[in-house]
């Protein structure tokens, strides 16, 4: 009989530990959600009487300005992709993970290092116009923390940085309009 | 209890087996493929009656945006574009477009969760209905 509740446990065992290894992709993961709609507008601005080309290259300096390195671009399709990588101390983890240590509970992880990404892609506002194009960008980063392991993977979604961004982006517009 | 004698260490052994996939080789991963590759086909590709490739991927690259993906690389004369969202999760996607007669586009599109590759029917159809109402045109399954 023990044996036999023994034999039952192990079966159990093992189907936690099989299933625990299945990862499922979120249903939802690319379904349209109301909030999609509210980063569109959050991550995408308008130029007026500006040529495609010319925001691209505004666009690049903005990204070098800000310290991005180019990864890829194809103007064909108005894109551009960049990424840096940075510093990702907090000081509020660092004072955690003293206080933790002060109570003799070893070194703690803290966020290290961090990867940004953005890609920015500019199109035509409708088919037949050539004058107005929509700007959209995108942010996202990595977090490695002091044992080199990822912490966090996740967008960026602060609007004060895309409020930050397009008014660079702006300025840069208009100065490349005037050719300064 | 004498069946349970000998079916203990048996149950255990192919356990063990079975739970690291029976993977001997992992280089084999390269070629591997988990579905027919005919029904993969079909379930990661619609037509769209339309033979503006610029305009279509234009409209793909909008579409992993709106989807919150950021695109890492686009290729007009290939056709491709692909994209990663980060949300916790890793989802990298690739969706390329290429001529279908004359009168047709073929989008298919790819993409992986993590470490593994996404097979249900759903996800891919979630995407071709974002892409669809993008492109104001309906997606037509291929056989």
């Amino acid at each position: 009989m023990i044996k036999q509740r023994t034999w039952y446990l192990w079966c159990v065992a093992v189907v936690i530990v099989a299933l625990a290894g299945c990862q499922t992709i979120p249903k939802d993961a690319l379904k349209l959600k109301p909030e999609s709609l509210q980063k569109r507008a959050l991550q995408t601005r308008m130029y007026e009487g500006v040529a495609e080309v010319d925001i691209l290259s505004a666009s690049a300096g903005v990204m070098q300005d800000l310290g991005f390195n180019i990864d890829e671009s194809e103007t064909k399709l108005g894109l551009i992709v960049g990424s840096k990588e940075r510093d990702a101390t907090e000081a509020g983890q660092v004072a955690a993970a003293i206080v933790i240590a002060l109570l003799g509970g070893g070194a703690m992880a803290i966020d290290k290092n961090q990867k940004l990404r953005l890609s920015l892609v500019v199109r035509p506002a409708s088919a037949d116009d050539k004058q107005r194009h929509l700007v959209r960008v995108t942010f996202q980063r990595i977090v490695w923390n002091t044992q080199n392991r990822i912490t966090r993977v996740e967008g960026l979604e602060q609007p004060e940085i895309y409020q930050e961004f397009f008014d660079r982006l702006s300025k840069a517009i208009f100065l490349e309009g005037h050719k300064i | 209890m004498k069946f349970t004698k000998i079916t203990t260490p048996l149950f255990l052994l192919a356990a063990l087996i079975s739970l690291p996939g029976c993977q001997t080789n992992s280089s084999k991963q390269l070629l591997q493929t988990s579905e027919s590759q005919v029904k993969m086909r079909s379930i990661q590709t619609r037509a769209f009656d339309t033979t503006d490739k610029n305009k279509t991927l234009r409209t793909v690259i909008a579409t992993l945006q709106d989807l919150g993906f950021v695109v890492d690389k686009a290729d007009e004369t290939l056709g491709s574009v692909s994209a990663t969202k980060l949300d916790g999760y890793q989802l990298r996607m690739t969706v390329t477009v290429r001529p279908r007669g004359g009168q047709q586009l073929l989008v298919r599109a790819n993409a992986q969760y993590n470490l593994t590759a996404i097979n249900d029917p759903e996800i891919y159809q979630d995407f071709f209905t974002a892409l669809g109402k993008s492109m104001f045109l309906s997606a037509h399954s291929v056989d």
